[in-house]
């Protein structure tokens, strides 16, 4: 059973951790988006967040980024750098910026040398040719491998993915599943993700948090993405499909 | 034209540009039409206080920055409405305290002889201006693609705005001497919008802008002083021209 606690409180797998969360509430114009909610997370983990739409995802990550005010408490360990890849843009792409426009701003804030720009297209397979192209003519997997290679400027240890494969094709979510799957893995970058490919999250995820209004809680994928503990979290029957696997 | 009008002109025309890029790429172009307007209550009482109406207009647009700011951080507002309203306000107020064919020139620009202190006062101002810009562009470019990435990356984004809004005031009032505040507006939307559609890259978009802008001042201000017309209407005409020429690239 996933950890769960009276007082909210549910705690990740791991030794050392790298955010604490106490009694987090966050309210919109009086309206509680998330109440009281309490969790830590261990270096190195690959946390996956899962809920309903309007279970407060994406607002738990604007609250973790601190670009929202929220009760409660947030704590980083001393030193925690993080790339965030959002799920929506503030622009359209129509613009003229090109991948290099995007990563050598991120660079310069960054104060990271030049090279990590090729470091971290590597990191995430994607071409030198995105450096010249406008981020306008670019596929939506190319467009979100771009934000993880920004998001990687800079060596973050933790990484804040929300929805980061949200109208990407097949191929695409494949190779920035795989992209993400190696970064925690293989170089030890917390990752932070949200997805609604729950199949994803069975298969990469070491812990998931599901946010639901009456009951939140936090375990590992083959503890909390059960049939029965999916449809009390979404409210109806849900079976996903592993690829390769079986289905549940 | 003079020498100094030409310096004058050619700093005004660079810092609008560069501005124009970032306030086209925000969509703040039609907040960037009205804003202009925010200078008109300012200009007014200047002239009833028989000030240099530049100061009433950058005081004015100052404050105006301010109030916006404040209301985006309070509300969830876009740039473009809050402009609109206080823009409206200024106006009204700007009409009740103004009349007179100084306000006319300060509103559509007169040729003339700038004097020392207008010409320093243009030139820093401009300077600031640019090297703001070009200073900020990285922070301006990041925040303007995602505030959440901004803020995760450590950029004060608040404060970045307020420079930005400031930024773009000081750009207006450097326009009020030859093209007046109502036309400034359209000297920063439309060689930005000319590089949109031309530019791949942000340095492309800025050489763009200057450029475009440079050439409907620089030309504009000399058939202005040919003709002995108003400079901000032939100037503005100009950038017009070259909107439609950049309609040609398919």
């Amino acid at each position: 059973m996933p950890t769960e606690v009276p007082e909210r409180r549910i705690t990740g797998q791991y030794a050392g951790s790298v955010l604490e969360v106490n009694h987090l509430t966050v309210s919109f114009d009086h309206t509680v988006i998330l109440a009281d909610l309490s969790f830590t997370v261990a270096r190195g983990a690959s946390l996956a967040v899962i809920g309903p739409n309007g279970s407060g995802k994406t607002v738990l990550f604007r609250a973790l980024i601190g670009a929202i005010p929220y009760k409660g408490t947030i704590r980083w360990a001393p030193g925690t750098k993080f790339g965030y890849v959002p799920q929506k843009l503030d622009i359209e792409r129509d613009l003229p910026i090109t991948g290099r426009d995007l990563l050598r701003a991120k660079l310069t804030i960054s104060h990271a040398p030049k090279d990590e720009e090729l470091h971290a297209l590597e990191r995430v397979d994607l071409g030198q040719e995105v450096l010249r192209q406008p981020i306008g003519t670019m596929s939506g997997g190319q467009f979100q491998r771009l934000l993880v290679a920004c998001a990687l400027i800079g060596r973050p240890d933790v990484l804040l993915l929300d929805e980061p494969a949200a109208g990407v094709d097949a191929p695409g979510q494949q190779a920035l599943s795989e992209a993400i799957r190696r970064l925690q893995q293989d170089e030890g970058v917390t990752t932070f993700l949200i997805s609604h490919d729950l199949s994803v999250v069975y298969r990469y995820a070491s812990s998931v948090l599901c946010l639901a209004r009456e009951r939140s809680c936090l375990g590992p994928p083959q503890v909390v993405l059960t049939p029965e503990r999916l449809s009390e979290i979404y409210g109806t029957p849900i079976s996903f499909h592993l690829h390769g696997d079986h289905g549940r | 034209m003079d020498a100094r009008a030409l310096t004058v002109c050619a700093a005004m025309a660079v810092a609008a540009g560069l501005v124009g890029c970032f306030a086209v790429m925000r969509r703040m172009t039609l907040a960037a039409d009205a804003y202009s307007h925010v200078a008109l209550p300012g200009i007014g009482l200047a002239l009833v206080l028989r000030l240099n109406p530049l100061i009433g207009a950058l005081v004015a647009l100052l404050a105006g920055s301010m109030l916006i700011w404040a209301i985006e951080g309070k509300t969830k507002l876009s740039t473009e409405a809050i402009t609109g309203v206080v823009f409206s306000v200024a106006l009204a107020i700007g009409s009740l305290t103004a009349t007179g064919e100084e306000l006319i020139d300060a509103l559509f620009g007169a040729p003339g002889r700038m004097t020392i202190a207008e010409t320093v006062f243009a030139l820093v101002a401009a300077l600031a201006v640019i090297a703001f810009i070009l200073k900020a562009r990285d922070r301006l470019l990041v925040s303007l693609v995602s505030t959440d990435v901004a803020i995760a990356s450590g950029i004060g984004v608040k404060s970045l705005q307020l420079s930005f809004l400031v930024a773009f005031a000081v750009t207006v009032a450097l326009g009020m001497r030859y093209l007046g505040v109502l036309l400034m507006g359209s000297l920063i939307i439309i060689p930005a919008t000319v590089a949109k559609r031309l530019a791949r890259s942000i340095d492309a978009m800025f050489a763009i802008a200057i450029g475009s802008a440079l050439v409907s001042t620089l030309l504009g201000s000399w058939i202005a002083a040919l003709t002995v017309r108003p400079s901000g209407p032939i100037i503005v005409a100009i950038a017009g021209a070259l909107f439609f020429v950049s309609l040609l690239k398919s």
